[in-house]
């Protein structure tokens, strides 16, 4: 699903964000990304979405060649994306239903086919009730559980998140994790930026440490000291 | 694609966006009235300048096709001409092709009309004879924005042997066409230029509310929204500045006319005409809307596709 070839990304300024890496995640599986802050895991994410193009290296998504996508192209390469973000990134000037019909909007859905779908993505997430509710009025579990229904409404192929449990209590983290999990048991990939290491050791999901923009373990969380970079 | 939905249920789902974009657009207006109102205001008076210009020109124009009828040429027989061969001359020239009407003042009307008019009429008891020649009045089938065609006419008239003078004051009608020129001129040049502040306006707006958006165009962006997706509220919202604007312009038009028929009515009556001040017509209505419409999408177009560059998710 997700193939990077030797990527470098260095930004203006010269800073190296990443270097050389060189990792797989086949269809279907689910990852965490792990590393102190500054690693690279929002990076590596941003390269994925075509937020940042690398500065050497190949990125294969979906067998696409993504240096090969021009700027106007890229729309299409995000639309078979979910992406969620640690602060949410919801429209405080609609209702949860709007927000979540967004990326169904974009892609020209019909009506009725967008109500289904809104429906079903929220009831997935558990917050059919509030549909019809500003986000502002949600707590912060539930707002992320808005900005997760809007991520899968599309039945995307790849489901990136940036610490999406970055403000939320281990609960809360546990549900939302969870989550995660069942859309990954239905075939969805799935790529979690994350340092709650904790969690990631007790779901038992393969994980990918980043230091200093390097790939520093890459398999299952056997040994925490060395996923955290320590 | 692999989530996209049916082709056919697609353009259907198309045009139905294009309406939910267009009303949300105008909806967004609406939640704002008073801004909105300001800067439809500006675009109204901007345009309504231009408009008012264009109708006091229409009605100049009127009013000198009026004095068209009126345009008539002199002709002054010699003293020595009889009736007879004045009355076989202005059989002659009721057949030219260029003369529409030719009136005689014979020798005793001339009298009649000198002493009436010029209070010199006891001067004449003292002559043995009348000394004023027949008179052929000439009315040229020619339109007096042709002060050429008239010229030539009243060069040729003059030519004859019986014509002592062909006289026409041509000068008032090439000075009135030629100022009327300079108007048409000065209209269209007020016009470019207040068209190009309508521009700004639409386009100054349309960039505010692209700021004010920032996030929504940013998330857009994030989950796959095309350029086209993110312009299109934005040009329906100057497409619908130009529609208000355009509809206040011919009001704020309809209003003045009003204020200024009964004046303008006086002055007609004190002139003995029937004159009335026309307005700006349906189709002409119809173009003011039209162009006020395409100044507003080419206003936002240019601040969409300046500004939209800039907001890139990050």
């Amino acid at each position: 699903m997700i193939h990077f070839d030797n990527i470098s990304k260095r930004y203006p300024g010269g800073h190296d964000a990443l270097s050389q890496i060189s990792l797989r995640l086949e269809k279907g599986q689910m990852a965490f990304l792990t590393g102190h802050s500054g690693a690279g895991k929002s990076t590596l994410l941003k390269l994925i979405a075509m937020i940042e193009r690398p500065t050497r290296g190949q990125i294969f998504l979906d067998g696409v060649n993504l240096n090969n996508i021009g700027n106007r192209k890229i729309p299409y390469i995000r639309r078979n994306i979910g992406i969620i973000f640690q602060n949410h990134h919801l429209l405080y000037d609609r209702p949860v239903f709007d927000n979540v019909a967004m990326p169904l909007i974009i892609q020209g859905y019909r009506r009725q086919e967008i109500h289904k779908r809104v429906r079903a993505a929220l009831n997935q997430v558990g917050l059919l009730s509030k549909e019809k509710v500003y986000p502002i009025t949600l707590s912060g579990g539930e707002q992320q559980r808005v900005g997760i229904a809007r991520a899968i409404v599309h039945k995307p192929l790849l489901l990136l998140a940036d610490e999406p449990t970055g403000n939320l209590d281990p609960e809360l983290s546990r549900e939302i994790m969870q989550l995660f999990s069942r859309f990954n048991q239905v075939g969805t990939t799935v790529l979690i930026a994350s340092h709650n290491i904790e969690l990631i050791k007790e779901m038992g999901t393969p994980m990918i440490s980043l230091q200093d923009g390097r790939v520093s373990h890459n398999g299952l969380p056997f040994n925490a000291n060395r996923a955290r970079g320590l | 694609m692999r989530n996209s939905p049916l082709k056919s249920s697609r353009f259907l789902s198309y045009l139905g966006h294009h309406v939910r974009v267009s009303l949300a657009s105008l909806g967004r207006l609406y939640t704002q009235p008073i801004a909105t109102i300001m800067t439809a205001a500006v675009i109204s008076i901007a345009l309504a300048l231009p408009v008012g210009l264009y109708i006091a020109l229409a009605n100049i124009g009127q009013v000198s096709t009026d004095w068209d009828t009126s345009t008539q040429i002199s002709l002054f027989l010699h003293t020595h001409v009889k009736q007879r061969d004045a009355q076989k001359l202005m059989r002659r020239l009721e057949k030219h092709k260029d003369i529409k009407k030719v009136m005689m003042i014979d020798k005793e009307d001339g009298l009649k009309q000198f002493k009436e008019t010029s209070g010199f009429g006891d001067a004449l008891k003292y002559l043995d004879e009348n000394p004023l020649p027949i008179v052929l009045v000439v009315h040229p089938r020619i339109h007096a924005d042709q002060p050429n065609r008239i010229t030539k006419l009243v060069k040729d008239l003059g030519k004859n042997k019986y014509v002592e003078i062909a006289q026409l004051d041509v000068q008032w009608v090439k000075r009135l066409y030629t100022f009327l020129e300079i108007a048409k001129r000065s209209i269209l040049v007020i016009s470019s230029m207040l068209a190009i502040a309508v521009l700004l306006v639409v386009g100054n707006t349309i960039r505010l509310d692209i700021q004010n958006r920032r996030e929504e165009i940013e998330v857009s962006k994030l989950i796959g929204a095309s350029d086209a997706f993110i312009r299109r509220p934005f040009l329906y919202t100057g497409f619908w500045y130009g529609v208000i604007g355009g509809i206040m312009a011919w009001m704020i038009t309809i209003i003045s006319l009003i204020l200024m028929e009964e004046p303008i009515h006086n002055l007609a009556v004190l002139y003995h005409s029937d004159f009335r001040l026309s307005g700006l017509g349906f189709k002409n209505t119809l173009l003011l809307i039209f162009i006020s419409c395409s100044l507003g999408l080419i206003g936002s177009w240019l601040a969409v596709s300046r500004h939209l560059k800039d907001i890139e998710p990050s």
